[in-house]
């Protein structure tokens, strides 16, 4: 493989999201106002909105979800940036995370020295039925839809051939529930704001004010083996292995490294980023990988110059738990068949030997699959700024990586940051 | 050049007449269960079409309980889920499937590496009418 630089230096200088959730009353473009103006704030030393020249918006399926398309302009107008060019970029739930790259390669180019990169998804108005239809066509519709195939269905089938191949277990696969939980309950922006146990505790609550027997769990993992309140969505996963329906929206501000230090006091550097492709889960030589993953990350660790070794933290693609722990096999954080053992053994807690997903992930946070990508940068921005409040981790994070997956692994993009 | 037509509609009405046929490319020999007017392992044009046997093993499976609209309308949900997976044919190239003829709630009945036959399965009325592949247990091993 060739190894690939930027044409120049491109550093992230304000990061902001909105409140992720279900949010009936608000459209996207309310959701990226948030956003936008959390980003605008996070901004060391100010922004003029007016200096951002382009915006390039990562989101998947605004005609499904709210019948409304062509939404990269409505975005610039509703923060103020028109006339500048305003672009969608979609790649299923990986799409801010390309949108990302879009704009780092607009940076790097020369033919912007400012731009806005965002990530916007409003799913909650459909019904599940639509939704899950809806999510489907991430994957082949010729080929893959009309076999019965949902989107929690194709991580089922990868968690099946996972577990028969090295002898994982649904309780493997839980722990990584489990310990995005107890992330996210740490982090006010997430949807489930809320531990396992905090969710065991409300169960047991509602029951009793219904004046109904009130259930009893030994523990966690009896809670989320339990039928009726973790039920079975797509064998072996169940409820609570399944990232939820999310609204919410992203914002990055990028920067030419040469005019980091004149927006902020502590720049975050992009130094590494890959992205590629790959064929339908039937055409894969191995359905306990995503070669996509691998393709990419060896692309951003060699343009890094760094190892899986030198990554602090990662935000990594949690849509079903299972993806996490391919995920970190993906990155070489873990040997192939070992991500659920130390997934078992806490390795990947938020103070374990290598943090993964800090923020709850797309578990916990919520997964407005356009807008997730450029979240996981949020995280990253915080922790490496040491500004993630009680879930701050116990090191310094001077390197940390994003993995962002489009569908089953026909996209994933991954970008790496190191804080100058 | 390929004189033969390798379109979806190719491929759907095969399965129509109850055969699963794949595409086969004439420079490399590589085979794909799926209508593929070229071949992407070489670039190559020349495709040509030829029967699967349908035989296979499981490769990896899922059982769906919250199904998308269609398997709604085909009777599917909460208290009726599905097998659904991916075969890897004998001949090399893998598809998707539904797996029927197994109990979906007896996860006992179904594993990865399991040999399976093709099998067809008609839903629809009218213009809605459609010849689904699917897989069942095989009958001989
Ligand atoms: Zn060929």
């Amino acid at each position: 493989m060739t190894q690939r630089k930027l044409g120049r230096g491109v550093a992230v200088v304000g990061a902001g999201m909105s409140q992720f959730g279900t949010f009936p009353e608000k459209a996207t473009r309310d959701l990226f106002v948030e956003a936008f103006r959390e980003m605008r704030a996070s901004v060391d030393k100010g922004l003029d909105p007016r200096d951002i020249e382009a915006l390039f918006i990562g989101n998947y399926s605004s005609d499904l979800f709210e019948h409304q398309g062509h939404t990269a302009p409505i975005m610039a107008d509703w923060v103020g940036l028109t006339p500048r060019p305003a672009v969608r970029i979609e790649d299923a739930c990986a799409s801010s995370g390309v949108a990302l790259r879009q704009g780092i390669m607009a940076v790097a180019s020369g033919l912007h020295d400012v731009v806005l990169v965002g990530g916007i998804e409003k799913m909650s108005n459909l019904p599940t039925a639509e939704v899950t239809d809806t999510l489907a066509t991430a994957g082949d519709v010729l080929y893959e839809i009309p076999a019965g195939f949902t989107f929690p269905g194709f991580y089922g089938a990868i968690a099946s051939a996972y577990m028969a191949r090295y002898g994982a277990t649904p309780e493997a696969l839980m722990r990584v529930g489990i310990k995005n939980h107890e992330n996210g309950a740490l982090n006010s922006k997430a949807q489930f704001n809320i531990s396992i146990g905090g969710i065991m505790q409300a169960r047991q609550a509602s029951a009793a004010k219904k004046g109904r027997p009130v259930p009893q769990w030994s523990d966690e993992m009896a809670f989320l083996q339990d039928d009726v309140y973790n039920p079975m969505i797509a064998w072996p996963l169940r409820l609570f292995d399944c990232s939820p329906i999310t609204d919410g929206a992203a914002a990055l501000l990028l920067v030419s490294e040469e005019l980091a230090g004149s927006f902020s006091d502590t720049p975050i550097a992009i130094i590494g980023a890959g992205q590629a492709s790959d064929r339908a889960l039937p055409n894969r030589p191995d359905l306990t990988s995503l070669g996509a993953a691998r393709h990419a990350s060896q692309q951003a660790y060699q343009m890094a110059g760094v190892t899986p070794q030198d990554v602090k933290i990662a935000e990594v693609h949690d849509c079903f738990t299972v993806a996490e722990i391919v995920a970190t096999e993906d990155l070489g954080f873990f040997e192939p068949g070992q991500g659920f053992v130390a997934a078992e053994e806490g390795l990947t807690a938020r103070n374990g030997l290598r943090p993964v997903n800090t923020s709850g992930g797309l578990k916990a946070k919520g997964h407005p699959v356009g807008a997730s990508g450029a979240a996981q940068v949020i995280e990253v921005w915080k922790q490496m700024r040491g500004e993630a409040g009680p879930r701050q981790v116990d090191r310094d994070v001077d390197i940390a990586l994003t993995h962002n997956v489009g569908g089953t692994g026909q996209t994933c993009v991954v970008h790496i940051f190191e804080r100058r | 050049m390929a004189t033969e037509s390798f379109t979806q509609a190719d491929f759907t009405g095969w399965l129509a007449e109850h055969k699963l046929m794949g595409a086969r490319c004439q420079s490399c020999g590589a085979l794909y269960a799926e209508a593929r007017p070229m071949c992407p392992d070489c670039f190559g044009d020349d495709m040509s079409w030829e029967p699967l046997s349908g035989q296979g093993k499981l490769a990896a499976y899922t059982v769906v309980y919250i199904p998308p609209t269609a398997m709604i309308e085909a009777g599917y949900g909460r208290d009726n889920p599905y097998v659904t997976g991916i075969v890897a044919l004998d001949e090399g190239p893998s598809i998707s499937g539904q797996i029927v003829g197994v109990d979906a709630k007896d996860t006992g009945q179904v594993a990865v590496g399991m040999p399976l036959q093709a099998t067809f399965v008609t839903r629809g009325e009218g213009d809605a009418r459609r010849t689904f592949l699917a897989f069942e247990p095989a009958t001989e091993a």
